[in-house]
């Protein structure tokens, strides 16, 4: 029986080369084997949205991977949305002012999510703020301050214009 | 760990993988796994091995071929949904997958996979069978091409052979002017539906209807094609005339599904509703596509 593989891939932009038992979650992985914790893990079926990382950009659900299957690919975790002098992103500092966490166990999802979100758009609606987070489950605000720190991130990053880094390194879209 | 114990197979072509499924026992086929890796997860599904899909390139892509839209049964859901061509070609198809489920799902699920999972309430189903759509399965003896309105053997089993892997899906694109619609109602936005509709319609230049197709999903174990009431309606107004016509049909359909959440009264009232809405707006986009 083949238990373990190795895997090469590279977590908010470090390169690790490890085996990986092949029946072990992405979300698993990122918190035993690299101890990065910040990914939460709720449901584990999908559904509460709170081990939401980036695979390439783009969002997917952690607990939903296999560890395997990240073979090759390039993840960021809510550890990899700070700046790179550590200081809070824009969307992160908006979640701060707006009092956009409370318990914080959902916070690491709806950051990922809306950094795909702002990463491709920077001019979002109310309603497509409010979309994008359906997938997100949080028991605490009520949604409506994480909405908020959405918005207000969006408007910052637009008065920023180029001068915004996103998670990836680049000017954002 | 959550899923319970399996082998783990990683085919980076499709022969490696049609051997794979010819000659392994209990095996799962893994596509986008927003389905399947929860099932394992509970333990509802326990396969022995498991065939992961996700390096087999030649099952991605969208093209046109003989004015059918051909879709890799392993196109990433957020890759149609936002695909100019399939806008082009099939508009239903993205206003449908602006309902399915979220982006972190579609940017991982597949049209694949989906269509074997088979989830009654799925908008997948529901858009392949108003757009006719063709399903093409392979395995070591070569391929066959199965209608979806075929595909569907029972509860959330498509007529796949254990030997055979699903390759990609055509879409019957309408050429000429037509609207189209998709609704449906879910207590969440990207919950599966409780009941969906998808409506494509042309008139003719009296504005009579000229061509029909109305599918349902969440009513039937299979996504239910109203053949009936489309051959019923051609040559009628194409306005809000038809809607008693409509009611009725919808009335006598024999067994609606129910749950513990929602009866088929219920299902059977939300389905004559958003059938007449879906038709309202696909009139309107019908005459204004002429």
């Amino acid at each position: 029986m083949q238990e373990e593989l190795h895997i090469h891939l590279s977590v908010n932009g470090k390169a690790h080369d490890c085996p990986v038992s092949t029946r072990k979650s992405l979300a698993d992985f990122l918190r035993q084997d690299l101890k990065l914790t910040g990914t939460h893990v709720g449901c584990e079926h999908g559904v509460c949205g709170a081990c939401t990382v980036l695979v390439n950009h783009q969002t997917a659900r952690a607990c939903l991977m296999l560890a395997v299957q990240a073979d090759g690919c390039e993840i960021t975790t809510v550890e990899g949305l700070a700046n790179a002098d550590q200081t809070l992103s824009v969307l992160q500092q908006a979640f701060k002012e707006t009092h956009a966490l409370q318990c914080g166990f959902c916070t690491p999802g709806m950051l990922t999510t809306l950094t795909e979100l702002l990463a491709e758009n920077l001019n979002p609606s109310e309603e497509e703020v409010r979309e994008a987070i359906t997938g997100n489950l949080c028991r605490c605000t009520g949604y409506q301050p994480i909405i908020k720190a959405g918005l207000l991130a969006a408007e910052r990053m637009r008065a920023l214009g180029d001068e915004i880094m996103t998670p990836f390194g680049g000017p954002s879209r | 760990m959550k899923p319970a114990r399996f082998q783990y197979h990683r085919p980076t072509n499709l022969s490696e993988a049609l051997e794979m499924v010819a000659t392994l026992e209990n095996y799962k086929i893994l596509a986008g796994g927003q389905s399947l890796m929860p099932m394992m997860n509970f333990r509802f599904a326990m396969p022995d091995h498991l065939i992961d899909l996700n390096q087999v390139g030649e099952l991605v892509g969208i093209h046109e071929e003989n004015d059918r839209l051909v879709v890799g049964a392993m196109t990433r859901q957020h890759h149609i949904h936002r695909s100019e061509l399939v806008a082009k070609l099939c508009p239903l198809v993205p206003e449908a997958y602006d309902q399915v489920s979220h982006r972190q799902i579609r940017n991982r699920g597949t049209l694949g996979g989906s269509l074997c999972h088979l989830d009654p309430a799925s908008e997948q189903p529901c858009f392949t069978s108003a757009l006719d759509g063709n399903i093409e399965v392979q395995s070591r003896a070569g391929s066959r091409t199965i209608s979806i309105h075929d595909w569907t053997q029972m509860y959330m089993t498509p007529a796949l052979g254990s030997d055979e892997i699903m390759t990609r899906v055509s879409l019957q694109p309408w050429l000429g002017p037509h609207g189209w619609c998709f609704l449906e109602y879910a207590r969440r936005h990207g919950d599966y539906a409780i009941v969906g509709v998808a409506v494509m319609v042309a008139l003719d230049a009296g504005q009579k209807i000229e061509r029909l197709s109305i599918s349902l999903c969440g009513v039937a174990p299979a996504p239910l094609r109203l053949s009936g009431l489309e051959s019923a309606l051609v040559g009628q107004a194409g306005d809000k005339r038809v809607l008693p016509a409509v009611h009725e049909h919808i009335e006598a359909i024999e067994e609606i599904m129910h749950d513990a959440y929602n009866s088929s009264i219920y299902r059977r009232h939300l389905t004559q509703t958003l059938t007449a809405r879906a038709l309202g707006i696909a009139f309107e986009r019908a005459l204004k596509a002429h």
